[in-house]
């Protein structure tokens, strides 16, 4: 069987064969060395590295995000909380294949198109083995559909997160503001140590305004974590500090009140308290839902309210800047008072029109389309300001001329910021030579100075502007930063004077009285607003312009499209021994300042009638 | 060649003077089962750490183990004769098999490996694996040694056909676990150094293309990674790092036992299996791998001390194949757990969990024992 033709030498093949086994000895030897010396390197010579990077791999410092200060009324009726939310995330150095991962997660649950940018976004910019947050408030059937997945989706955790939430929405949209997820340009504007684990950021309002406050310091835990990213045990841990909570000036009833005087009109309404500059009321509607934009809002929702024409997404309360139209006769009448170029007594001829002089184009008063004529043969300041005379205004505007009537308006607050603890505040614009010429390149003429004598024109106010105007009023004289927030975890914040407008007190009397008659005298323009009150209230109401009007012609409001009937304005404070209150209104479109007015009398009455339960 | 020469000592005073033992008599070589068994404890030691404290893996390897063991002592049992007029047809029968797999195999992580029998599967290759040093030994034995060139072309033929393949399948390590063990038998039998430089000079000069026609990419992908681990951290890399982390960070003390983070938290992958030298060296340190490669070298010393000793050419080539065989495994699985070479799928021997390579491991050793206890033929 075994070929025979080849003669063995034994031998000779015990001899070759002991050299050889000497030989792979000595390679079995050699090649075993290596290994040693690879073992012994690792082991011994790089022991540190390696001890270090196991060390690293086991221990994982896991940031802690602190909760969000809450946000109160101030009856602390809560307006922004946290509520426990589970977030989908993925880790992306866990992941062997992610868009496998991510089309079997799109089987799992839905993943809306701005999840999914949002995403890829954050994905670009993330520290290895941070989880990416994909998919947010997951419901609890997709949090079990999940379970039951988990062995195939390595690398996805689920984790529960406090979110943002309002659980008034629309009500408190303009006061408060809202939080949303952090976009890349927050990413380069916000501490990275401190927004490690934090999601979200205030976007706007006082959400925006006291972010510092609210986020609180981040904490650290050190975990033990397995390859896959599940924690195994918690080695060390430093807790987050939690954010601080506001308590608001604003009154949730007040708030309310307001929010349903206006109803479906567009509006805002801004009520201060005279005393401290607290913010009792701050609307502004449309309002819109703040919970949208906690997760990222859906572009589809976002543009409805980007394109609805009724700009929802726009704070007409600090935002919206007004002519403030008779509304600034108070305040024109002490500007009068202070040049000297009026007392309270003193009167001015009334024909119903007035006409500068050397010019035959008339400036109407309001009063002529109805009567066919003036107030009265001569009109003094008390029923310039209860009856809203034109022509006293037109006459004292051109006696005191723009630079002046600029220089006496300021001290209310007319063309400054008032400094209120929110975000995007306009200034309004008080004119004067000086502006026009910066802003238009334009020289002043004088029948524009007419206008501005009535608040029509280039001056513009916003709400907030002439509720603190209103103040300034109701405290003879005291301007406050109006503020919103009111305590910081319990500790009041003072809200100090900015300025002390001096006057003699016969001033004050004069022009209050003339707000009193607004609403309590025979020939009130707000009458109607005396009707079953139980308190002294000084107002002034006031129509402003949408569109100009030609010389001859008259403004009738039915022929008018609805968006440019008149806004509809409205100032009040009360009571007028003791103001608490103080309120600035505007009605867009809403023809004229009835509109308005009821508003004020709702959001007074509520939040006196509150303060007499409180004394009660 | 008859049966005579196996027949059992008899009481002849010679053999009194031996004092034959138990387990002489049925063909055992104490110094290497007692060494086999000490490994075989090491490794479930190691293993019931590495699997997580399962003493269910450490019940089913145990299992394979005595079987495995039996399969040793049976194999002891066949002469060397009979291993040698079986050889080819052990080696076509596995041929066969091995074509069988690539018709009608069964696949698993994208090869075709396997071959369903009754409900039962297992690796043709595993056959291979004693076939191909047989086969080479029993053909190289009846002609004269060293060997001549055209009996080294034979050779070569009988180790390419299975080691083809098998490539084909595919599963280069195995492949080239078998065609070396085929090689060992022609270098013990004393390969002409014309022929080893050759051989040395045509494996260098088909590196290139080897590497641009012959590998799959992920073949190449493991050898890249090799070099630089750092280079894909996350995808084939990432097992690289980690077991050399579990390593370098054992130092020379270790963790102590059951104490690896490397492996229980999971970083480590295949830890039980081809990865097991990590849980070692990261639990019980450096000091633990020398004590495993003492172990080794003294198998694989009795190993050549048997050959050396060996009646025949036959049984001396196939000690030293399945001696140098087995050293192969050892330097190739520790390698490439430490990244000196590339990751193939080679278990370490009795350590790694898995019934497969124990069984075609400890039935080599029953061959390397037969050849141990094969009595001295009259001369």
């Amino acid at each position: 069987m075994l070929p025979q033709f080849d003669l063995k030498d034994p031998q000779l093949e015990s001899r070759v064969y002991g050299t050889r086994t000497l030989l792979a000895i000595g390679l079995v030897m050699i090649l075993l060395s290596v290994v040693l010396m690879r073992y012994y390197t690792l082991q011994i010579t790089e022991y540190e590295i390696y001890k270090t990077q196991s060390e690293r791999n086991r221990v994982q410092l896991q940031p802690l995000p602190p909760q969000r200060g809450l946000i109160y009324d101030r009856n602390q009726i809560l307006l922004a909380d946290n509520r426990p939310s589970y977030v989908l995330s993925i880790v992306r150095e866990r992941v062997p294949d992610l868009e496998a991962t991510l089309a079997d997660l799109e089987a799992v649950l839905p993943i809306s198109d701005s999840d999914m940018d949002n995403f890829r976004k954050k994905l670009k910019r993330i520290r290895p083995y941070d989880p990416v947050p994909l998919r947010f408030r997951l419901t609890e059937e997709e949090r079990a559909r999940l379970a039951v997945n988990r062995f195939r989706l390595p690398g996805v955790v689920v984790e529960a997160q406090l979110l943002r939430h309002y659980p008034h929405g629309e009500l408190f949209s303009h006061a408060l503001g809202y939080v949303g997820r952090i976009n890349e340009q927050e990413v380069q504007e916000l501490d990275e140590t401190d927004y490690r684990g934090t999601f979200h950021v205030g976007k706007v309002g006082v959400e925006k305004y006291y972010e510092d406050m609210l986020h609180g310091n981040v904490g650290y835990q050190n975990v033990e974590s397995n390859a896959h990213g599940r924690v195994l045990r918690v080695l060390e841990r430093f807790a987050p500090e939690r954010g601080k909570d506001l308590t608001l000036s604003l009154d949730y009833h007040v708030q309310l009140a307001a929010f349903e005087a206006l109803g479906d009109q567009r509006g805002a309404v801004v009520a201060i308290d005279p005393r401290n500059g607290q913010v009792l009321a701050l609307v502004s509607t449309p309002g819109y839902d703040t919970n949208l934009f906690v997760n990222g809002i859906s572009s589809s929702e976002y543009a409805e309210l980007r394109d609805s024409k009724d700009v929802p997404l726009f704070n007409r309360a600090i935002q919206g800047t007004y002519p403030p139209g008779s509304t600034i006769k108070p305040f024109m009448s002490m500007a009068g008072l202070l040049s000297g170029l009026v007392t309270p007594q003193s009167t001015v001829p009334d024909p119903g029109w007035y006409s500068l002089p050397g010019n035959s184009r008339k400036y109407r008063d309001w009063i002529l389309r109805i009567t066919g004529t003036g107030h009265a043969a001569r009109v003094d300041m008390k029923m310039a300001i209860a009856e809203s005379c034109d022509v006293y205004y037109y006459d004292l505007a051109r006696r005191l001329t723009i630079d002046r009537m600029h220089d006496y308006l300021n001290p209310f607050g007319f063309g400054d910021r008032t400094g209120i603890d929110t975000t995007n505040e306009r200034t309004g614009i008080l004119p004067s030579t000086r502006w026009k010429r910066a802003a238009m390149a334009e020289s002043w003429y004088p029948g524009e100075t007419l206008s501005a004598g009535i608040g029509q024109g280039y001056m513009l106010a916003s709400p907030l502007q002439l509720a603190v105007a209103t103040s300034v009023m109701a405290q003879r004289g005291e301007r406050r930063v109006p503020r919103l927030v009111m305590a910081v975890d319990g500790e009041l914040v003072p809200a100090p004077l900015l300025q002390q407008l001096e006057a003699p007190d016969e001033y004050w009397d004069a022009i209050i009285d003339g707000m009193r008659e607004v609403v309590h005298g025979k020939k009130g323009t707000a009458k109607a607003l005396a009707i079953g009150i139980m308190y002294e209230m000084a107002g002034k109401t006031g129509t402003s312009q949408v569109i100009g009007i030609a010389q001859n012609a008259v403004y009738n409001e039915e022929d008018v499209a609805e968006r440019h009937r008149h806004h509809g304005l409205f100032i009040a404070f009360a009571p007028i021994e003791a103001p608490t209150i103080a309120v600035g209104i505007i009605v867009e479109n809403g023809g004229g300042s009835s509109v308005a007015s009821p508003i004020a009398r709702a959001v007074i009455d509520t939040w006196l009638g509150l303060e007499h339960l409180a004394d009660g | 060649m008859g049966d005579y020469v196996r027949q059992l000592p008899h009481h002849s005073s010679r053999d009194m003077a031996r004092r034959p033992s138990a387990l002489m008599r049925f063909h055992i070589d104490i110094p290497l089962l007692f060494l086999l068994l000490v490994l075989s404890a090491y490794g479930l030691f190691v293993l019931y750490s590495a699997s997580g404290q399962s003493m269910e893996a450490v019940y089913r390897q145990g299992r394979y183990l005595a079987l495995a063991f039996v399969i040793m002592i049976l194999a002891a049992q066949i002469s060397l004769q009979r291993y040698a007029s079986l050889a080819p047809w052990l080696y076509i029968a596995g041929v066969a098999t091995l074509v069988a797999v690539l018709l009608v195999g069964v696949g698993a992580k994208g090869a075709q490996r396997w071959l369903e029998v009754g409900g039962m599967r297992f690796q043709p290759a595993e056959i291979m694996k004693l076939a191909v040093p047989l086969v080479v030994a029993w053909f190289l034995a009846g002609r004269r040694l060293p060997p001549r060139f055209f009996a080294i072309i034979g050779a070569l033929i009988l180790l390419v056909v299975p080691a083809g393949l098998i490539v084909i399948q595919p599963d280069l390590g195995t492949a080239l676990l078998i065609a070396s063990s085929g090689l060992f038998v022609l270098f013990m039998a004393g390969l002409g150094w014309r022929y080893i430089a050759i051989a040395v000079v045509l494996a260098g000069a088909s590196a290139w293309p080897v590497w641009m026609y012959g590998l799959k990419e992920y073949q190449k992908q493991r050898i890249l990674t090799m070099f630089n681990p750092e280079s894909d951290k996350l995808g084939a890399g990432w097992n690289i790092i980690q077991s050399k982390t579990a390593i370098g960070s054992g130092g020379w003390e270790g963790k102590g036992w059951m104490q690896s983070t490397q492996s229980r938290l999971d970083f480590l992958p295949e830890s039980h299996t081809d990865f097991i030298i990590a849980v070692l060296a990261e639990e019980h340190g450096l000091k633990g791998v020398i004590a495993l490669l003492g172990i080794y070298l003294l198998i694989m010393l009795r190993g050549f001390w048997i050959g050396v000793h060996a009646q025949s050419s036959f049984g001396r080539m196939m000690a030293g194949s399945l001696t140098l065989t087995f050293f192969v495994y050892i330097f190739v699985n520790m390698g490439m757990v430490a990244g000196l070479l590339p990751v193939v799928g080679v278990p370490l021997p009795l350590v790694s969990a898995g019934g497969t390579s124990v069984v075609t491991l400890l039935a080599g050793f029953g061959v390397l024992m037969a050849i141990s206890t094969e009595k001295p033929r009259v001369s």
